[in-house]
């Protein structure tokens, strides 16, 4: 049992460096089961153990972010502490805010945990304890870096529009900037439509949730993908990994004659909204961030009387280039995306994409995931490139 | 007639029907701090008083709305009712949903606590003028809705009927005509007392300490139930209410059928809670305020069954009847029988007789359910006298062991366990292993209680977590409050309850599931295999259990634990 726990521990901690939150074996897991196993040996031992005795959880993940989420994150840490607080979707549904533990003590650690999934150590690294399993963990600290990465360049945008921007803010965005990955450029080739049968169907969606997660255009189980074959839409289960999804989908009859759908996606209801409204079968769901970043930026945020509620309720029609931002939370409530974004998405005989403000793209294809994920990948290099020439800055490391 | 209700909620109502007098008493600010309310209130109210039988006067019975019940807080609104469970004895402690639990907030109330027992039926009638006790006539005898048309106008109500007035152990309760109270049995200790109704109209809701901080905790909540497939996607509950649960169970291949012989039910798929609501439209109803409300109501008036009702009037018969499981979950509901006991007695009897139910035979066959009475065995495929919900612990482990641990019986959201090995939430986890699934049940246990503490509805764990909860207690009353303390919460009404358990002499046998899941593979198919339960396994994980929850490996508290919960001491011995 003890090696099928350090086994365990070992597989998220490498997890996390796979997905580039940690640099290779920077991670640590601990994890308990009848003891206590680490992925690895660790000063922070006794730390880790210390906390999952204290929480009374069955796991705590240490994560010293990779860069550039290490600079992003110990800057926002020392101007934010006692707690970072993200504007973007996921973080006011899911994390409300990051908390920054002042010291690195079993007591101001654990009395963070306490309170939160995740919190930042200044020096050391993320902590997220899973009470279930390190999945739960390893979703919090990628939330974190996502939320950290939004916020950081967010707020430096719109500092710079105010003029506001110091000069430690000036160092950090410069040295974050240079740690950036490329933006995605080639986007590879995927399986040619129509789908005629569920297998290849099913195939044809693995294939591109591997592929968004592989260009960076999603993070962690956020996301979310279907294909509407003859009005029974397949599409990821909820909590799926977009890059793990063999076995992750669902079935749902559009007629509505049966409940398959009560473990799919939150955004079922979005995804049938758009295949009634909109003949195109292929419907992908990702989070890249600088489109996330650009649908935040708004040139009357200082003075809008909405500014803090335009994620839901903004009342001006806004573009990024040509591509429509639109507000809506997560799921089906009465300020859903489910309202916004499925009418944006299919106006005109069919727009290639639609942001949905702090939160993340909607794309479609005819036939097949190509145009969809190439659409996905258009926005966020172009939202990219957006960003950077708001700043006047001609490329992104000058 | 009681002094007139203070518009605090901080006190406790007694209630002694043999007297035919009410008292009110402050709660005690230490206790309140230890046990806000709802179920972790109840637990030490009865942990305090000496041992009784069921039907013993002094036996008390306590129902406690959560200490956040009064606030318009998204299913928020719950109480729970507490006594000793007629069948095993120790405790019986249950979800009271609907407006009664906000009520009785509202008058200020923590607990209302009802020992005695009066000459003739009665109900308790609670306004802001104060508390009376009110006969109720034939109508007992007439059904829960004569019961309830017999009490004033109300915000709030749980009725008992004809079922608890004959003695029967399938006897459950009804809160507000909507929703069904159970296990069967749980309405015998209150009509011991003569009691069939608990009746209240609310006053104003409380102030609380920070209302921006509360309205934003409400928010956060409003959010999360929203983000929630489950809950308000559109398969979810606030669409189909939990009958939407059928579709699952069968595609996972743990639909209970035929007495549990079987996992998988050939008509299945006539059963989709969407093909019934399409014949019957019918409107939703639910809890004060709920944005997903989980019951429906036909044309008619006829409450559409629940998930565990629909399943087991259905499948676990062999009938595929839409139509007629409506009309038998009527007929429950008229006489205060709560339905899945009565199905599982029902498929029971089939099993031994050796021939399926015919479908003409059901409603006859309920009939005779309430004429027993006192006389009618309750179900075989039980823990702790309450029948197995619609769930095959075949097909879920962790959900198997939570069934059996649960102190007041098997209860399918008790452990939280259905979340992650079925609804995938918050990750999903492997349902067919035991791994790591004692510490799963000991946690969800403790979150569950904790939720139930503060009004929580249960299944709203699918997505309201101890975060969003201790961020409204601590806007409510303006002191800090951590997930971490209300999971400590939890952990102690649960021990409270396990050592009421001890007490009455539970011991581990008492926390375990018929042979025949040990012993009886379920409907292997479609590349699920669904082999009996590993029993070795059950056991170790049963054992990891007990050891989490401070227990010795019969089950009852060690004397370590049991000392740090000495502290919990009622001061109100009655």
């Amino acid at each position: 049992m003890a090696d099928l726990t350090a086994a365990l521990a070992r597989r998220f901690a490498e997890k996390l460096a796979a997905a580039g939150l940690t640099d290779p074996g920077a991670a640590v897991a601990a994890c308990l089961d009848d003891r206590l196993a680490f992925s690895r040996p660790s000063p922070h031992e006794e730390f880790l153990a210390g906390l999952v005795d204290r929480l009374g959880v069955g796991c705590v993940l240490l994560a010293p972010p990779a860069q550039p989420h290490r600079i992003i994150l110990e800057f926002l840490a020392g101007r934010e502490a006692p707690a970072i607080r993200p504007r973007d979707c996921e973080t006011r549904t899911f994390f409300h805010d990051i908390p920054v533990i002042a010291e690195p003590t079993v007591e101001a650690a654990a009395a963070a945990l306490s309170r939160r999934k995740g919190a930042y150590l200044p020096g050391v690294g993320i902590l997220a304890h899973g009470a279930l399993s390190p999945e739960q963990a390893f979703v919090t600290v990628s939330s974190v870096a996502f939320a950290g990465f939004v916020k950081f360049f967010a707020d430096f945008l719109a500092a710079s529009r105010a003029g506001t921007v110091d000069a430690a803010y000036a160092a950090a965005f410069a040295d974050a900037c240079r740690t950036l990955p490329p933006p995605p450029t080639v986007v590879p080739p995927l399986a040619r439509g129509p789908f005629s049968d569920h297998e290849t169907m099913l195939a044809a969606m693995a294939e591109a949730g591997r592929a968004t997660v592989e260009l960076g255009l999603v993070d962690s189980v956020f996301g979310n993908i279907s294909y509407n074959l003859d009005g029974v839409l397949a599409i990821s289960q909820t909590g799926a990994a977009l890059d793990e999804l063999p076995g992750a989908m669902d079935l749902v009859p559009l007629d509505g004659s049966s409940c398959a759908g009560l473990t799919a996606s939150s955004e079922l209801a979005a995804h049938a909204a758009l295949a009634a409204l909109d003949g195109r079968q292929a419907i992908l769901h990702g989070h890249p961030r600088f489109a996330v970043i650009m649908s935040m930026d708004c040139e009357d945020l200082a003075s809008c009387p909405q500014r803090e509620r335009c994620h839901v309720d903004c009342a001006r029609e806004r573009y990024a280039g040509e591509t429509p931002i639109v507000p809506g939370e997560v799921g089906c409530g009465p300020r859903g995306l489910v309202h916004t974004m499925p009418p944006a998405l299919a106006a005109g005989g069919g727009r290639p994409g639609v942001i949905v403000c702090g939160h993340g793209v909607f794309t479609m294809g005819g036939q097949d995931f190509g145009e969809a994920l190439a659409a996905l990948c258009a926005i966020e290099t172009s939202c990219r490139a957006r960003y950077f020439a708001a700043l006047g800055i001609p490329t992104e490391t000058s | 007639m009681t002094p007139p209700m203070e518009h605090a909620p901080s006190h406790i109502l007694f209630c002694d029907l043999s007297a035919g007098a009410c008292r009110r008493e402050p709660l005690d600010p230490g206790l309140a701090r230890q046990a806000p309310g709802g179920r972790a209130l109840a637990a030490v109210f009865l942990a305090a008083r000496p041992r009784a039988a069921w039907d013993a006067p002094e036996a008390a019975v306590v129902l406690a709305p959560g200490a956040l019940a009064g606030f318009d807080l998204p299913g928020g609104s719950f109480a729970v009712l507490a006594g000793t469970n007629p069948h095993a004895g120790g405790i019986v402690s249950v979800a009271v949903p609907g407006g009664l639990g906000r009520a009785l907030a509202r008058l200020g109330l923590a607990a209302v606590v009802v020992v005695g027992r009066a000459e003739a039926p009665m109900a308790v009638f609670l306004d802001a003028d104060g508390a009376r006790l009110m006969p109720l006539g034939p109508a007992a005898g007439q059904g829960t809705a004569a019961v309830l048309a017999a009490v004033p106008a109300h915000d709030g109500a749980l009725a008992a009927g004809p079922a608890a007035l004959a003695g029967s152990p399938l006897a459950g309760l009804w809160a507000d005509g909507l929703h069904p109270v159970g296990p069967g049995g749980v309405a015998l200790p209150l009509a011991a007392k003569n009691c069939f109704a608990v009746a209240a109209r609310a006053m104003a809701a409380p102030a609380p300490a920070d209302p921006a901080a509360l309205a934003g905790a409400k928010a956060a909540m409003e959010r999360l139930i929203a983000a929630a497939p489950a809950l308000a996607g559109p398969c979810g509950f606030g669409h189909y209410g939990t009958a939407a649960l059928l579709d699952l169970t069968a595609g996972r291949r743990m639909l209970p059928t035929r007495h549990f012989r079987e996992t998988a039910f050939e008509a299945a798929g006539r059963l989709s809670a969407p093909g019934l609501f399409a014949r019957l439209s019918p409107r939703a109803a639910g809890c004060p305020g709920c944005p997903t409300p989980c019951r429906h109501v036909a044309a008619d008036g006829g409450v559409l069954p629940d998930g565990d009702a629909w399943s087991h009037l259905t499948a676990l018969l062999g009938l595929a009847d839409p139509e007629l499981a409506v009309a038998a979950y009527a007929v429950c509901r008229q006489a205060g029988l709560f339905a899945p006991g009565a199905a599982v007695v029902l498929a029971g009897r089939a099993e031994a007789a050796g021939r399926e139910l015919v479908p003409d035979a059901l409603l006859p066959a309920l009939a005779d359910l309430v004429a027993e009475g006192a006389e009618l065995a309750p179900p075989a495929m039980a823990v702790k006298g309450a029948a197995l919900p619609a769930f095959d612990p075949r097909g879920a482990y962790g959900l198997a062991l939570s069934l059996a641990v649960g102190p007041s019986g098997p209860d399918a959201w008790g452990g939280l366990c259905l979340a992650h090995e079925l609804l995938r939430k918050p990750v999903a986890t492997d349902r067919f292993s035991f791994a790591g699934k004692a510490r799963a049940v000991y946690l969800g246990e403790n979150a569950a209680a904790a939720a139930a503490s503060l009004g929580g509805c249960p299944l709203y764990g699918l997505a309201v977590g101890l975060e969003e909860w201790a961020l409204a207690l601590s806007a409510a009353r303006g002191e800090g409050v951590s997930a971490a303390a209300l999971a400590g919460l939890g952990a102690r009404a649960v021990f409270v309850e396990r050592a009421i358990n001890a007490r009455a002499g539970l011991r581990a046998a008492d926390d375990d599931l018929p042979a025949r899941f040990f012993a009886e593979p379920g409907s292997s198919g479609e590349g699920i295999a669904v082999p009996p339960l590993p029993r070795e396994d059950f056991l170790a994980a049963r054992a990891a259990y007990y050891r989490l929850r401070g227990l010795d490996p019969d089950g009852r508290p060690t004397v370590e634990a049991a000392a740090e919960a000495a502290a919990l001491e009622s001061p109100w011995p009655i």
